[in-house]
């Protein structure tokens, strides 16, 4: 017999994922954008998302919406407990995601919308990362319900987060532009790239090695043996996966440093994996405990294994439409 | 008065001002979309180049107000948890699958075809297309399917069984809960709500440009399509409306009560209130204008039948008159205003003076946001009229929010206020600039071969002006 707890986990998990390979990039363009000079440059980065990025914050409702319907008791603790960066995050994502209409909209208020595009993209970045931190660190649960205060999400460990998925997405979107755009702004971006990847390699470890020392639980994940099969390669694949994206970058190619920055970012949700598994409130709540009941689990599995499969190929067909390279003017 | 500002009043203004915002923009663009998807039909099927230049006008608008609904909506999904937590916790097994099946089924569609659908009219070739913009019509309309079906659920539970930790649990057949008794009416009247909302925009901007330059031939084309749509659709509405208002009186009969300003029982004939001043502590309505017997014609269509008033519903389970009462005379009120505009429409038609009545097109004007503020005191006298509960008659309003700290919810509905006025009013005023534009009679009907931009259409050079 099937779990359909697990199934639910491995389903909301794959939603997160979704969202960080998609969005990660986008989000890293607006980080990057105050860099890029005024002009053909901008607007090349802003083109290259632009058809993609709002099916690419779907999967950030997918994520929401899911933990809703399959653990709402997660749902119902986590929201809270995360009041303030997640509507920081939401405000975020409203400035960013009108300044793709609106700077076009309007030439004399351009640098507005600009900075709002980078300043929304970065602070929703960095919310995702406190949450992340935050979640990690421990949340006070009492009974079904959130008992910490509103500021508990903050601390030198949530910031350290935050900060870190700042610098990995900056990274994703510098390798999205490598791939997606020639010229001047091709040369710009490797020249980021060369700088953020040792930069989010010092990240990975310090939010690595700093993680087991959290909870006591963590530690015996990694040290203790079976974990401690998986520490010991961990380091290993980290480091080779960021020699490879190295040369890559390097060596000038197009699509293999943004797929190697991908896979730096697996690698580092299987860690996050083996360290709260089978919990969704690391330490607190196990999916077991905050699981819908096995009804709506059904009924929803129907509908994700039916749509899940034609979200991804009507997906993948959008971004086959915008293929190759786009130019300062635009997509012919 | 600032004493009653505790953390679940504010968290109710807070949700209140986010989803009315919200619907503002769905409201026009599940209209639009669909008009879109009949100019760019007309434009595949006749080759007309009107057809075409409004296609890409509206495309340009829809653009703009479909980014403001994306942002906004997602702002929607995590204020279930943010801020009614306990409700979430209790409700989600039930509601949260719905609302998966929103995302699966509609937002992805919506959200996968719009980049196809604004930058994609040189990849794909018009048929395909086509097809694009068919697909995101399709999704604002699944869209409103299951959010409206998860509302009316709550306003009308049917199908859940109470688990032992209070949860709500969904009984054997989801059809039950999905189709409860008062979603078939809600849908076709807010789906239709959201068509005639569109209808007047469309119609006020042709009216604007007829104004200036009666033999535009874009401006013509959508006054009268738009004409049509009120000269037809404004009487369903009402009727439907009125479909509706029998149905809730069924379901949630405080509510009707609340609407109607009945506080004391008629045990032979209410009257109709046209209108009066509700007033709550002394359980009568003041200066009322009545019309005896005719509440309960419409009601219970028997002029003479008993009808209940709110003596009969305990004070605690009771919801707030005048607002109730109010809004829904305001919604009514603009039903009748646009089946008006509707008509003359219609005489001016038949007089072959469509285009040549500078009356009906300032009228026109006027109408133009009657849309949404019906849209809008509908909602209203839907959701405060089904106070004090969250879900009907068994969870309430009281018991079903987050535990937060009142400065947290007060700073956070003060920047949602601060932003969301802002930014939505700048997006508002660059739709109202672009529907400053007479629709251009001689734009090259094949779509731009050179630049395209983010909505497709507006060439590089002209937003290049230098550094800026
Ligand atoms: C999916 C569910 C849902 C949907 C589609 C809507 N609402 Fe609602 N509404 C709620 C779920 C809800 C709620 C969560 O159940 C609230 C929060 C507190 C409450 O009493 O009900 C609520 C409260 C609430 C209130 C406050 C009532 C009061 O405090 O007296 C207003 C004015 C609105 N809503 C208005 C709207 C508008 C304009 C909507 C149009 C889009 C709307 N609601 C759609
Ligand atoms: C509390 C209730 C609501 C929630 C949680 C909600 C949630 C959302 C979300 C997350 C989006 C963005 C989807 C994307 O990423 O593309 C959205 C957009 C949309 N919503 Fe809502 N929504 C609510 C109320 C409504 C209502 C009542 C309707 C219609 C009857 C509606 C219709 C739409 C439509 C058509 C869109 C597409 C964007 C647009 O047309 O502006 N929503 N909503
Ligand atoms: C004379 C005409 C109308 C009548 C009799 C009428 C009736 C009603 C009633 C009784 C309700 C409350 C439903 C409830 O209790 O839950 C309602 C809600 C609503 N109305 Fe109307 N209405 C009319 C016109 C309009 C118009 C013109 C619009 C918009 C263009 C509109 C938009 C809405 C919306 C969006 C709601 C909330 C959603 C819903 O519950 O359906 N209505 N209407």
């Amino acid at each position: 017999m099937i779990d359909l707890t697990i199934v639910w986990a491995g389903i909301i998990a794959f939603a997160v994922a979704a969202y960080v390979v998609m969005d990660g990039f986008d989000l890293g363009i607006g980080i990057l954008f105050p860099r890029f000079r005024v002009g053909a440059e901008r607007d090349m980065a802003m083109n290259s998302i632009a058809p993609v990025w709002d099916g690419n914050e779907t999967w950030l409702v997918m994520g929401g919406g899911g933990l809703l319907a399959a653990f709402p008791l997660a749902y119902a603790i986590v929201l809270p407990a995360l009041y303030a960066p997640l509507i920081a995050m939401l405000l975020g994502l409203v400035f960013r995601g009108v300044a793709f209409e609106f700077r076009w909209r309007d030439p004399a208020h351009r640098r507005f919308w600009d900075f709002a595009f980078s300043a929304g993209s970065i602070v929703a970045t960095l919310a995702q990362g406190i949450v992340l931190g935050a979640l990690l660190q421990g949340i006070t649960v009492e009974g079904r319900a959130y008992a910490g205060g509103w500021w508990e999400w903050l601390s030198p460990f949530s910031i350290a987060t935050g900060v870190s998925l700042v610098i990995g997405y900056a990274l994703l979107g510098a390798c999205w532009l490598i791939w997606k755009t020639h010229g001047a702004l091709h040369d710009q971006a490797r020249a980021m790239a060369r700088f953020l990847l040792p930069a989010l390699l010092v990240a990975i470890a310090v939010i690595s090695a700093w993680t087991p020392f959290l909870e006591g639980r963590y530690y015996q994940r990694w040290f203790e043996w079976p974990g401690v099969l998986a520490s010991a390669q961990m380091p290993l694949l980290v480091a080779l996966t960021g020699f490879l994206a190295w040369r890559a970058i390097g060596k000038g190619r197009d699509w293999s440093p943004f797929v190697l920055t991908l896979l730096l970012f697996g690698l580092s949700m299987i860690g996050l994996a083996i360290s709260i598994w089978p919990d969704v409130i690391p330490g607190r709540i196990s999916i077991w405990e905050a699981a819908a009941p096995e009804r709506s689990q059904v009924f929803m599995l129907i509908g994700a294994g039916i749509m899940v499969p034609i979200i991804l190929a009507y997906t993948i067909w959008a971004y086959w439409v915008f293929r190759g390279k786009v130019d300062e003017t635009g997509y012919h | 008065m600032f004493e009653s500002l505790d953390a679940l009043m504010l968290a109710r203004l807070q949700f209140a001002f986010t989803v009315s915002f919200h619907f503002i923009f769905p409201a026009f663009s599940i209209g639009l979309a669909s008009y879109l998807m009949v100019l760019e039909g007309l434009w595949l099927k006749t080759g007309s180049g009107v057809y075409a230049n409004l296609f890409r006008y509206w495309l340009k608008i829809f653009a703009v107000a479909f980014a403001m609904g994306v942002v906004s909506g997602i702002v929607m999904s995590y204020q279930f948890g943010t801020n009614w937590s306990v409700f979430s916790d209790k409700a989600g097994p039930v509601i949260g699958p719905l609302m998966a099946y929103e995302v699966l089924t509609a937002f992805f569609l919506e959200a996968g075809f719009l980049g196809v659908m604004l930058f994609g009219i040189n990849k794909v070739g018009r048929k395909l297309h086509f097809a694009a913009t068919c697909m995101v019509a399709l999704g604002t309309f699944i869209s409103a399917f299951w959010i409206l079906s998860v509302n009316s659920w709550m306003q009308t539970p049917t199908g859940y069984e109470i688990g032992a930790n209070g949860q709500f649990l969904p009984g054997p057949s989801w059809w039950a809960i999905i189709f409860n008794p008062s979603f078939p009416y809600r849908l076709v009247h807010t789906v239709i709500a959201a068509y005639l909302t569109t209808a007047f925009v469309v119609g006020a901007v042709g009216a604007w440009h007829l104004l200036r330059d009666r033999a535009n031939p874009g401006a013509r084309k959508m006054f009268s399509m738009a004409m049509w749509m009120a000269a037809l659709v404004a009487p369903v509405q009402i009727f439907a409306g009125d479909m509706h208002g029998l149905n809730t009186l069924e379901h949630q009969p405080a509510k009707v009560m609340a609407m109607e300003g009945h506080y004391q029982s008629h045990p032979d004939g209410a009257p109709l209130i046209l209108f009066g001043i509700p007033n709550s502590a002394e359980k009568r309505v003041d200066y009322a204008l009545e019309i005896p017997m005719a509440s309960s014609l419409i009601l219970k269509h028997d002029p003479n039948a008993p009808l209940a008033g709110l003596d009969t519903v305990p004070e605690d389970r009771q919801p707030p008159v005048g607002t109730v009462f109010w809004a829904f005379r305001i919604m009514v009120g603009i039903g009748f205003a646009m089946l008006g505009l509707g008509l003359w429409s219609l005489a001016a038609r038949v007089r072959r003076k469509l285009y040549d009545w500078p009356w009906l097109h300032r009228a026109a004007i006027l109408m133009g946001p009657a849309g949404f503020v019906a849209v809008i005191a509908g909602w209203v006298t839907t959701e405060v009229g089904r106070q004090p509960w969250t879900v009907y008659g068994l969870l309430r309003t009281a018991h079903s929010a987050a535990p937060l700290d009142a400065p947290a919810v007060a700073a956070s509905l003060l920047a949602f206020i601060i932003v969301y006025f802002s930014v939505f009013g700048a997006g508002t005023f660059y739709i109202l600039k672009l529907m400053g534009k007479p629709p251009e009679p001689h734009e090259d009907p094949v779509p731009v071969h050179g630049p395209v931009r983010t909505a497709g259409i507006t060439p590089a050079p002209a937003i290049e002006g230098g550094e800026v």
